[in-house]
């Protein structure tokens, strides 16, 4: 048990009633992360003199009866790749051990604005890239639910940590399932919103047509709640929706009669682990039971989503990461010979095999002579595989499916090969390309370890996707199970 | 597609990383390995298809004309590896 | 000498500084000379994380200086990337337009030798700028970022350039257009109107271009002339010779007068050209494109039909007092005060762009006004001053400002117009200067000349000069 088991509410009715205080929070939390995160190595930097500042700041606009933010006195974790004025960002590359951010992400201003309290930046895969956190530079991640297995990534350290109980929420980023998957693995709720929905500035960029940060969290109300605080328009992200953010707590009304829902025969065939499946299944009759229907539907260009993904985000990571070159922050190489040799070393001493790996390819995909048949044929076929969702979402109101083939795999199994470990994501990919919206919530057990249902919606419909996934929640206790550790 | 060790050279020259022979052979295979399997979207008849640069559809996003704030210089210098003057230091460039 | 006559083709790539307040993808100032580095942020120094948000100015600029420039105006425009790495570029791409520019297909008319002559212009689009940097010696660069960011458009011409008079003729009107439009301050001097240049020989009747030299640093409008005067002689001579001219890119050194080889120093390019996903399209609708239309103001051309057809001005100086801006504008304040279009101009192209000339300065730098300067042809036509004594008034009033009337009366300057003031000097000198007399009277009649002056010079200059010249005469024939 921790003090996070109490819920959002309840922390909230406790502290009004002065019953608990900001720092007791805040305590809490660094309490777990001392005891538990030498095993789960959720975090690479923890900010406990922040942390405790801001948490007092907070006391004393409590005792002052001032308005109080939505997420008031929480501590939260923070993916290390959205930067943080003064707290070291490094997206888990040795290029950025030493960075310290000179502004604040725009999602950080919101969870300061609402009375949030920072903890410290979470491990990941080496600049989001990968879906072990094997590729952190510094050291992987482990599973609180078996410590020999991976927690899934890039988001690895946020799902970790909120599984772990070692902070109420966290933020993580998604760019082809690296929000999703790891909940998944780590069996939390982790969303996806839709791309445009959640400001970028301040994320440092893998795939910029295809990252979105969002929540992860241990119920789905807790995620209505953190959506809300950083959802919104941003004048700093030309690709920031011009939307206007419903209240997503009020659309949890626990009512699913009469929805229509879509499970996609590719979700849920070959490569799909069977008590995956069986699962899902089961999660999927518990909905119809509460008044949905259901009906097997395909949507065919899924098995091109996965190609088109890596040579798209590979395309636009191989630019976004060549800022990364010694002159204005992050290493630079001891004595380099010239100003190639500059470039030369410090990227390579600086980043780690994967993220070479996908810049090689993203380079290759826009090199003269190849740009129409890599780089220009991902972006149609990716018009093809949004226009799958669009016909589903005709006639259906939600997609369902599994979140991952398999549950959390052991550490070093795949690292041998990219292609198997690429084929992990391949049922959060094509939500990624579509740029719609999806959440990983738990929903049943394989051999002790959990298995993520995946709901997706239709864009900017995240009203829907939490109705849903909060009714199914209301009637389950996957949520409710704790990891030993 | 097979990509050879030569391209391999290319390639990471072009992205400004220094890899060494025995890495020269593993990405070789590796990125053969990945565009193979990229060859699948050539089963697709993609005539007449748009490409999706951005999945939403926003246009003319701008802003106005207005001074913003600048950095203070020691901020701007503050993460910098070598810096002299309130510049920053490169190895010789010549011209 | 070879007897066989080449063909110079010639196109320019040309970049212009759009003079927004701040910079295309920041709020940071684009203000000329500050101190390095203070006008960066996060965005513009490339930081992780960060994103660009483009200018609306500056799309305003682009549009309206494509227009001026007679191309079409796309409907829908985008950004891509242009990936290399280089100090000077913080994200290591610079945003720029590869597919679709803000203009195509346009086109302006430059004179040479009293001829016009069309030079089509390929595109124009708009980018960023990059940052400065100063080498300092073997052991090290410095960069200074502020001016990464600043709002850039670039020209592309046709290869229809045919020699570096043409050459150099275009980068005027190019000039002149740019400042009529007012989108930039088009200073070579301070970087914000550069220029690129390719050049090739041909021989005389042959269609297939030569193989053609990049030439760099040309810093001054001289510079672009001479750079490929120099370009042209040292390519004849590899072509006469029986060899080939090397595909290469060329620095023009202004000092040693001479083309250097960058080989060796660059590689080839492979820019890697995609769309920014960080920015979305810009669509440019009917609304829009009539809305900036409407605030193209008259341009070179067209005023220099005017000043012939309303003013009587030969076509020469027309177009030289057309080719810019802020002496037109000069011309046409001037032409409040006085109705004397063509002693204005006079002024103007003399004194005027003859002080400039020598003193290098700008018109800006001059407090001359057009006030000043048509009063003054107004006080020489009601005989106040002489024309050598507006001389002396005009040189006082490129120094300090003032307004002649003022000059003319703090210098006691007025020209003296009474005969008998006049008459007594001239009796004077006629008396002191007998052999000078004896000289006139035996017919050489240049001895009048030095009468007269001696007349001026004991009114220390302001003697009517024909009322000296009548008097005189008078005298001497009698």
């Amino acid at each position: 048990m921790t003090l996070f088991d109490l819920g959002l509410r309840e922390i909230q009715s406790r502290l009004q009633a002065g019953e608990l205080s900001v720092t007791e929070l805040v305590k809490e939390s660094l309490h777990k992360v001392g005891e538990r995160d030498e095993k789960v190595k959720a975090f690479l930097t923890v900010d406990e003199a922040g942390a405790l500042a801001a948490a007092a700041k907070l006391d004393e606009k409590l005792a002052s009866g001032a308005e109080r933010g939505l997420l008031f006195g929480l501590p939260a974790g923070v993916k290390d790749n959205i930067v943080t004025e003064g707290l070291r960002t490094t997206c888990a590359s040795q290029f950025l051990r030493n960075f310290d951010p000179v502004y604040d992400a725009t999602v950080v201003k919101k969870l300061r604005d609402a009375d949030s309290v920072t903890i410290g930046k979470l491990n990941m895969d080496e600049f989001a890239m990968g879906g072990s956190n094997e590729n952190s530079s510094f050291y992987p991640v482990r599973n609180p639910w078996n410590l020999d297995r991976v927690p899934g990534g890039s988001s690895g350290g946020s799902a970790a940590s909120v599984a772990a109980g070692e902070v109420y929420f966290s933020l993580g980023s998604d760019t082809g399932g690296s929000i999703r998957q790891p909940a998944s693995y780590c069996g939390v709720v982790g969303l996806k919103p839709t791309y445009g929905l959640v400001s970028r500035f301040g994320l440092v960029a893998f795939a910029s047509s295809l990252d979105q940060i969002g929540p992860v969290t241990r119920t789905v109300e807790d995620a209505a709640y953190v959506l809300q605080a950083i959802a919104g328009h941003d004048d700093r992200d030309s690709t920031s929706a011009n939307v206007q953010v419903p209240d997503y707590v009020s659309a949890l009304t626990g009512d699913v009669k009469g929805l229509r829902i879509a499970v996609p025969k590719e979700y849920i065939g070959e490569g799909v682990d069977p008590k995956v499946k069986e699962s899902v299944m089961a999660a999927i009759r518990q909905l119809e039971a509460l008044g949905a229907t259901w009906e097997e539907v395909s949507m065919p260009h899924t098995e091109y989503a996965l190609a088109a993904y890596y040579l798209l985000s590979s395309s636009e990571a191989s630019s976004n990461l060549a800022r990364f070159d010694g002159v204005r922050y992050g290493v630079r190489a001891d004595n380099p010979d010239n100003l190639l040799d500059l470039y030369l070393k410090s990227r390579s001493e600086g980043f780690g095999d994967e993220v070479k790996r996908r810049i090689m390819l993203g380079t290759y995909a826009l090199s003269s002579g190849y740009y129409d048949a890599y780089y220009l044929k991902a972006q149609k076929v990716r018009t093809l595989i949004k226009q799958d969702f669009d016909n589903v979402f005709e006639k259906f109101d939600v997609i369902v499916g599994p979140t991952a083939p398999t549950t959390a795999f052991a550490i070093g199994s795949q690292s041998d090969d990219p292609l198997t470990m690429y084929l992990n994501d391949i049922l959060t990919i094509p939500v990624s390309l579509a740029g719609v919206p999806a959440i990983s919530i738990p929903c049943g057990f394989v051999d002790e370890m959990p298995v993520g249902l995946q709901i997706i919606g239709k864009p900017f419909d995240e009203q829907t996707v939490l109705r849903v996934s909060h009714a199914f929640e209301q009637h389950t206790d996957h949520h409710t199970r704790r990891p030993q550790i | 597609m097979k990509i050879t060790v030569e391209q391999v050279e290319h390639v990471a020259k072009l992205a400004r990383l220094k890899i060494d022979e025995a890495e020269k052979e593993m990405f070789a295979e590796q990125l053969s390995a990945i565009l193979q399997y990229a060859e699948k979207l050539e089963e697709l008849n993609t005539e007449g298809v748009e490409p999706t640069t951005h999945v939403l559809p926003l246009h003319s996003v701008m802003r106005e004309d207005e001074v913003q704030e600048s950095l203070p210089i020691e901020r701007v210098l503050h993460n910098a590896p070598e810096d002299e003057d309130g510049q920053f230091r490169v190895p010789a460039v010549l011209d | 000498m070879s007897t066989v006559q080449y063909e110079t083709v010639i196109g320019l790539e040309v970049h212009v500084e759009l003079h927004t307040k701040t910079k295309i993808f920041c709020g940071c100032s684009t203000e000329f000379g500050a101190p390095p580095n203070t006008h960066t942020c996060p965005v513009c120094l490339g930081h992780p994380g960060v994103l660009p948000v483009l200018n609306r100015q500056a799309v305003e600029y682009a549009i309206k200086a494509a227009m001026a420039l007679n191309c079409q105006i796309a409907d829908i425009s985008h950004f891509d990337r242009k990936n290399y790495f280089y100090p000077d570029s913080p994200k290591a791409y610079q945003i720029s337009q590869a597919a679709r520019p803000i203009g195509e297909h346009g086109w302006i008319d430059i004179e040479v030798d009293g001829k016009t002559k069309r030079i089509g212009i390929t595109r124009l689009h708009l980018e960023e700028d990059a940052g400065k940097l100063t080498h300092t010696g073997a052991f090290g660069s410095l960069v200074d970022f502020n001016r990464v960011g600043t709002p850039l458009i670039e020209i592309v011409s046709e290869p229809e350039i045919s020699s570096p008079e043409e050459a150099r003729a275009y980068l005027e009107k190019m000039r002149a257009i740019m400042q009529y439009c007012e989108v930039s301050d088009v200073k070579m001097e301070e970087g914000s109107l550069r220029c690129d240049a390719n050049i090739s020989l041909r021989p005389q009747g042959q269609e297939e271009f030569g193989i053609r030299a990049e030439l760099k640093n040309m810093n001054s409008f001289r510079g672009v002339q001479r750079g490929l005067e120099y370009e042209e002689v040292r390519q004849a001579e590899i072509l006469d010779e029986g060899g080939q001219v090397i595909q290469e890119t060329r620095r023009w050194d202004e000092t040693k007068g001479q083309t250097f080889s960058m080989r060796g120093k660059e590689e080839a390019h492979d820019y890697r050209y995609f769309p920014d996903p960080d920015l979305v399209t810009v669509e440019i609708g009917a609304d829009w494109k009539e809305k900036i239309q409407a605030t193209i103001p008259e341009l070179p051309d067209a005023r220099r039909a005017r000043y012939s057809a309303d003013y009587g001005l030969p076509a020469y100086d027309a177009q030289v007092i057309t080719s810019s801006k802020p002496l037109a504008d000069l011309f046409e304040e001037s032409l409040a005060y006085t109705e004397d279009a063509k002693s204005v101009s006079n002024w103007i192209m003399g004194d005027l762009l003859g002080h400039l000339n020598t003193s290098g300065l700008e018109l800006s730098a001059v407090p001359l006004t057009g006030k000043g300067l048509g009063e003054l042809v107004g006080l020489i036509g009601k005989g106040t001053v002489s024309n050598k004594i507006a001389k002396t008034v005009f040189k006082e009033m490129l120094a300090s400002g003032k307004l002649p009337q003022q000059i003319v009366e703090e210098q006691g300057l007025v020209q003296i117009s009474d005969e008998g003031a006049i008459k007594a000097i001239v009796v004077e000198v006629v008396a002191a200067n007998p052999q000078s007399v004896e000289d006139y009277r035996a017919g050489k009649d240049k001895a009048i000349g030095f009468l007269v002056g001696q007349v001026m010079k004991q009114s220390k200059g302001k003697a009517n000069p024909g009322l000296v010249n009548k008097l005189l005469l008078e005298l001497l024939q009698n």
